[in-house]
């Protein structure tokens, strides 16, 4: 089936997605936009995640033609986007490591901090409870997530 | 493998002619449990009905002492724009998988799944609420409490739909909890929604993952209900005695009827609802006697 939608700013179609395809394989088996990643297709790691409509979801849970017609922005698009700050802090505060959870969990707290500017730890760890990091043990992304909230008072 | 159609109406009334004339399709709201289903192979639709569409269901509104929630409305939406007219559903909403999923997740395919595990079902049975469905010929309402007719399944008819759920806006304090190995993205072992509705001194219950069904403790209702009715304690809100909790928590436990099974043990689900209940219950009779201050 066709389905066209508009990714990081740019209209995409794609003429032969799959009925039962997610968003996720139109991404990145599709555009080849492999920032977003693929790691258990049950909304478990969020490894997946991206906004739809402004919306952070888990594109391994959308159906190709639930997006048709969509603005949907990946952490490609989030830089681009002059919303650099989340993946800087991320680097800084040493919360990546193999870097496989990073984009994921970009999105998740960059979207935590567009709805609360100041979060507490338990603002964090709530909003980041669906994204999986199998190496930080957390507390480094906590930190990252406090420094992109405030670059210039966190140490 | 079997060709999928894939069908996107645009309104209620094409959602349900497409329902009416493709009853083995597999409708598809926020898809959180559906896609799991079709990315791990076990389900291989010949046809995926996506209500994302349908603006019909994405409403709410409130009509005399009651809120008619749009089968599509999200657990997002639950917990900010209903948490005062409906604080119990609001908190389950809240204990939902991860704000990805709340985002995607709707009330209406919590019930289309009917797990005994979901968690808006204890709240739906505790506050009296009812299940409008309909197909292309006629609407009907189902109560809570018959709409869960074995584990993963419900009422619906092959050709219907839900549209909405009426549930009774909360008249005095309610509570959820659940008991899970963290505090976020669990399945709960168990769960207990309680209401206090003083207008009507009736007190509403709902039991999850105990049992194949999500269930009301019907002997621990009428037996709080008739103490508070006796000593005129509605009125008086005295504390409650020690005797009475304890019972109202053994009679919460006994209505179970919980499984061993890989989430916890019979004996440990029995045990953790009787906990539950005894907190829920102080919980909110203590809100309700602060609110009279
Ligand atoms: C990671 C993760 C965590 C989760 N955590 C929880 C949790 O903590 N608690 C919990 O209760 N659930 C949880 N779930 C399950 C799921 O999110 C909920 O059951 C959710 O309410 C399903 O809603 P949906 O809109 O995504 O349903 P869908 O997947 O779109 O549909 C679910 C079912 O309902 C049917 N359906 C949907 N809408 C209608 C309608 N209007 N009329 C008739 N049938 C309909 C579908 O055909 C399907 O059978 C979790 C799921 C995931 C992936
Ligand atoms: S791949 Fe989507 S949540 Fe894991
Ligand atoms: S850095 Fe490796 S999974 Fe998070």
């Amino acid at each position: 089936m066709k389905v066209s939608l508009t990714v990081n700013g740019a209209r995409r179609t794609v003429d032969d997605a799959g009925e039962s395809e997610t968003l996720l394989q139109v991404l990145r088996d599709h555009l080849g936009l492999t920032g977003t990643k693929n790691a258990c297709e049950q909304g478990e790691c969020g490894s997946c995640t991206v906004y739809l409509d402004g919306t952070l979801v888990c594109s391994c849970l959308v159906l190709a033609g639930q997006a048709d017609g969509a603005e949907v922005t990946t952490v490609e698009g989030l830089s681009a986007a002059g919303a650099a700050a989340v993946q800087e802090a991320f680097v800084e505060a040493g919360a990546v490591q193999c870097g496989f959870c990073t984009p994921g969990l970009v999105m998740a707290a960059h979207d935590l901090l567009a709805h609360n500017p100041d979060p507490g730890d338990d603002d964090i760890r709530e909003a980041l409870a669906g994204n999986l990091c199998r190496c930080t043990g957390y507390q480094k992304i906590v930190d990252a997530v406090h420094r992109a909230a405030s670059p210039t008072t966190t140490p | 493998m079997v060709q999928t159609t894939f069908l996107q109406p645009a309104s209620w009334p094409e959602a349900l002619e497409a329902r009416a004339a493709n009853p083995d399709a597999v409708p598809v709201a926020g898809g959180t449990d559906v896609l799991v289903e079709v990315n791990f192979g076990r389900l291989h639709p010949s046809g995926l009905l996506d209500l994302g569409r349908v603006r019909e269901l994405r409403t709410w509104g409130r009509e005399k002492g009651r809120v008619r929630v749009g089968a599509g409305v999200t657990y997002s939406e639950l917990i900010t724009q209903l948490r005062g007219d409906l604080p119990a559903l609001a908190t389950a909403a809240r204990t939902v998988g991860s704000p990805p999923i709340r985002n995607r997740g709707t009330l209406g395919g919590n019930l289309g799944t009917a797990s005994p595990a979901g968690d808006c079902h204890p709240v739906l049975l505790a506050c009296g609420a009812e299940v409008e469905v309909a197909s292309s010929r006629v609407s009907r309402t189902v109560p809570a409490d018959e709409f869960f007719v074995g584990p993963k399944r419900n009422a619906l008819g092959a050709d219907e739909l839900i549209s909405g759920v009426w549930i009774p806006r909360a008249t005095g304090p309610q509570s959820f909890s659940k008991v899970g190995t963290r505090n976020a993205m669990v399945i709960a072992v168990c769960s207990l929604a309680l209401a206090l509705h003083p207008d009507s001194g009736r007190v509403g219950t709902g039991i999850g993952s105990a049992g194949p069904v999500p269930l009301r403790a019907r002997e621990a209702e009428a037996f709080l209900e008739g103490h508070l009715a006796e000593r005129g304690a509605w009125e008086s809100k005295r504390p409650l005695e020690e005797a009475v909790v304890d019972r109202f928590a053994e009679l919460v436990s006994q209505a179970a009827a919980p499984i061993d099974d890989v989430r916890g043990s019979l004996r440990y689900r029995r045990h953790a609802l009787r906990v539950l209940a005894r907190r829920s219950l102080g919980w909110c009779w203590n809100d309700y006697r602060e609110a009279a201050r």
